[in-house]
């Protein structure tokens, strides 16, 4: 085992309210100390919301600001313009939010923001589904998955959302993964240094919501990415795709086994999970093969 | 001279981005809706030109724009957006926020119906209908009333540290011209300080804003805000005797016009308070003892000022541009619960008139009054169309 060094300014504190177990608090940590001190965060209603803490206490020492559900990208745009109109362009300003405040009600607020190119760095921790109420699906919840709201399994796939940034022509799109913190910190530190918007979509397996054994968290995102599920890729200026992890290595069954949301698939099931990752993965082959070209 | 001001030709919606433009604000999220739209243009005019030199931010919808304002303002900016109808209604949530972050935005809403059906017309519903949100809220008639307080907003606002409406009816005020006296920068600055309020984001304070708080803790926040709203009464007063030392023109939380001995009273909003100051010149000349209380502050709201002013009258008849499905007049409950238990008060007469933008003439008003003045009134407010 190889331990890996990260810089900690001890932005993030001990004594959080994740869940035992949760690697959205190591992604946390990972990523306000990528971005370091100069820096004010936006945070809607989310898993992250009740990590960062309940007044008087808070586990970020930056700024936080509280904001509602849908207006994250909203949010982190004024505060950024507002510091630019006071001299104060170079704070990073971040926005932690969960995915049903990307994918589905926050939206509409990103796509504008992205098409402004406000100059703000935007997190979604992909938790798959409404994990914060309970476990429902939000639109980033997969095929097949089982959630409060999809009890018999979803019927339609996780919405795209890199694609539909990259259809945006934003500055910097990527997905990371607390499984692979060096290239994490890589992306973090490269996003701060990029005017614009810049997302990033880090994958968080809910160990209550997907089912998962509280020290398998490390585990599941490793096998997400290594299946090819989660692929670890990056989109600059929406033209320019590197897939940063360029092995798929192991069939998707590896991954669905470990969770209980996906006991109840069939043979047959699982076959047309993979069909979608290998599509997906070949389709992504392609992108890159064309930017390097 | 800080009174120096230049007459211009204008519409209350142009009057009001003059306004803007002399508050100097850093932060201006805006988006368009009818009859608004004119506010946004004008300000994207002067901006262009380096009129106006805000980060202007024109996002995807009101509630973006609220959202931006909030932020922009709890980051040290004077911050304004306009909105109207529709758009105020979908800013709704946000409103409660801004009051509960205590963020001193100025908005100027432009009184519009609200749907379904739709429609573009005078009426207060969409504005009165956010009186419990912990907004600020003003009423104008004229083009240079709101100018005029457009700029007291900004001032009140960042006094009282909550945020503040301002609001002019569709068309009548929004579009109609008439010469305004747009005061000079000097005089603006002489009477709004540059902005003061801190950074309340600023990474070497380190400080949350709007985490979730225990019961207790939400009770006193609720508290202080209350207080805050209050605070109101005297940054009024004390921004209405500075404007008129230095423009001569006088304003109240409330305007008395010609209430002395008179044993009926009218009492409205906005520019209907134009057409019945017509009517009452009418009656007066014909014999009959009419005045009228035009309620300029309408939260906080100035119960002393209106008791004050209509105890003692017979009276009090409430013309109501805008409709509270089963209650009725909004303005009509509030006058009656500013009265309740008052010795001797008057009879308060409600008339839903002109909601929905439907005209309503001096002599419609006038006869109006002839028709009520000697009713037992009743509880509900009566459609008069």
């Amino acid at each position: 085992m190889r331990y890996i060094e990260y810089k900690d300014e001890g932005v993030f504190k001990s004594g959080h309210f994740a869940c035992a177990g949760c690697i959205e608090s190591l992604s946390i940590r990972i990523i306000v100390n990528a971005v370091g001190t100069d820096a004010v965060a936006v945070v809607p209603p989310s898993c992250g919301a009740i990590i960062c803490g309940g007044y008087p206490n808070s586990s970020l020492s930056i700024p936080t600001f509280h904001t509602t559900l849908e207006a994250a990208a909203a949010s982190a745009s004024g505060v950024k313009r507002s510091l630019v109109a006071r001299g104060k362009p170079d704070t990073t300003v971040l926005c932690l939010a969960g995915d049903g405040g990307t994918y589905d009600i926050g939206f509409q607020a990103l796509s504008s923001a992205v098409e402004r190119n406000e100059d703000i760095l935007y997190i979604c921790f992909d938790n798959e589904g409404y994990m914060n109420t309970g476990g429902q699906k939000s639109s980033s919840t997969p095929l097949q998955a089982v959630t409060g709201s999809t009890p018999a399994g979803k019927l339609t796939p996780k919405k795209n959302i890199v694609e539909i940034l990259a259809a945006h022509n934003i500055p910097y799109v990527a997905t990371a993964s607390a499984g692979h913190a060096e290239d994490f910190v890589r992306k973090v530190e490269k996003a701060k240094n990029i005017r614009g918007t810049k997302v990033l979509i880090v994958l968080i397996p809910c160990l209550a919501g997907w089912g998962v054994a509280d020290n398998a968290g490390i585990k599941v995102t490793r096998l997400a990415v290594d299946s090819g599920v989660f692929p670890l890729y990056e989109v600059e200026d929406g033209v320019k795709y590197t897939l940063n992890h360029t092995k798929k290595s192991m069939p998707v069954n590896e991954y669905l086994s470990q969770q209980k949301r996906y006991k109840h698939l069939s043979e047959q099931d699982i076959a047309e999970i993979q069909s979608g990752i290998d599509k997906e993965w070949a389709r992504l082959e392609k992108r890159t093969q064309a930017s390097v070209d | 001279m800080a009174g120096d001001s230049t007459p211009m030709l204008l519409s209350g919606n142009h009057a009001v981005a003059w306004g803007v433009r002399l508050a100097r604000p850093h932060v201006i999220p805006v988006y368009p809706i009818t009859p608004q739209t004119p506010i946004l243009e004008k300000i994207t005019e002067f901006h262009s030109a380096g009129e106006i030199t805000a980060e202007v931010i024109a996002p995807e919808s009101e509630h973006s724009a609220m959202s931006a304002c909030i932020t922009a303002s709890l980051t040290g900016s004077r911050v304004f957006t306009a909105t109207s109808s529709q758009g105020l209604l979908l800013m709704h949530e946000l409103l409660h926020y801004a009051a509960g972050a205590r963020a001193p935005i100025v908005m100027v809403n432009v009184n519009r119906t609200v749907a379904s059906p739709w429609a573009f017309w005078p009426d207060q519903t969409d504005s009165l209908s956010q009186r419990d949100t912990g907004w600020v809220q003003l009423y104008t008639e004229s083009p240079q009333e709101s100018i005029d307080t457009v700029i007291q907003a900004f001032r009140i606002a960042e006094e009282i540290g909550m945020p503040v409406m301002v609001n002019h009816d569709a068309f009548y005020v929004s579009h109609a011209m008439e010469s305004v006296e747009v005061p000079s920068q000097a005089c603006v600055n002489d009477f709004l300080p540059e902005y003061s309020i801190p950074n309340m984001l600023d990474p070497d304070r380190g400080q949350s804003f709007g985490a979730p708080v225990d019961q207790a803790t939400y009770n006193r926040v609720r508290r202080e805000m209350g207080e805050a709203l209050n605070n109101a009464f005297t940054a009024c007063d004390s921004a209405h005797s500075a404007w008129m030392e230095l423009t001569g023109r006088n304003y109240g939380v409330i305007e008395e016009y010609r209430t002395d001995g008179a044993e009926l009273v009218l009492v409205t909003l906005g520019s209907m308070a134009g057409t019945a100051r017509e009517a009452v010149d009418a009656l007066r000349e014909q014999g009959h003892s009419v005045g009228l209380v035009k309620v300029r502050l309408f939260r906080p709201f100035p119960n002393d000022q209106v008791i004050e002013a209509l105890k003692g009258i017979a009276n009090v008849i409430v013309l109501d541009r805008n409709y509270s499905p089963g209650l009725g007049g909004i303005l009509h409950q509030e006058i009656k619960a500013a009265l309740y238990g008052l010795q001797d008060g008057p009879k308060v007469h409600g008339l839903l008139a002109g909601v929905g933008g439907v005209n309503v003439t001096p002599a419609k008003i006038q006869e109006l009054v002839l028709r009520y003045a000697d009713n037992d009134p009743v509880v509900a407010s009566i459609w008069v169309e």
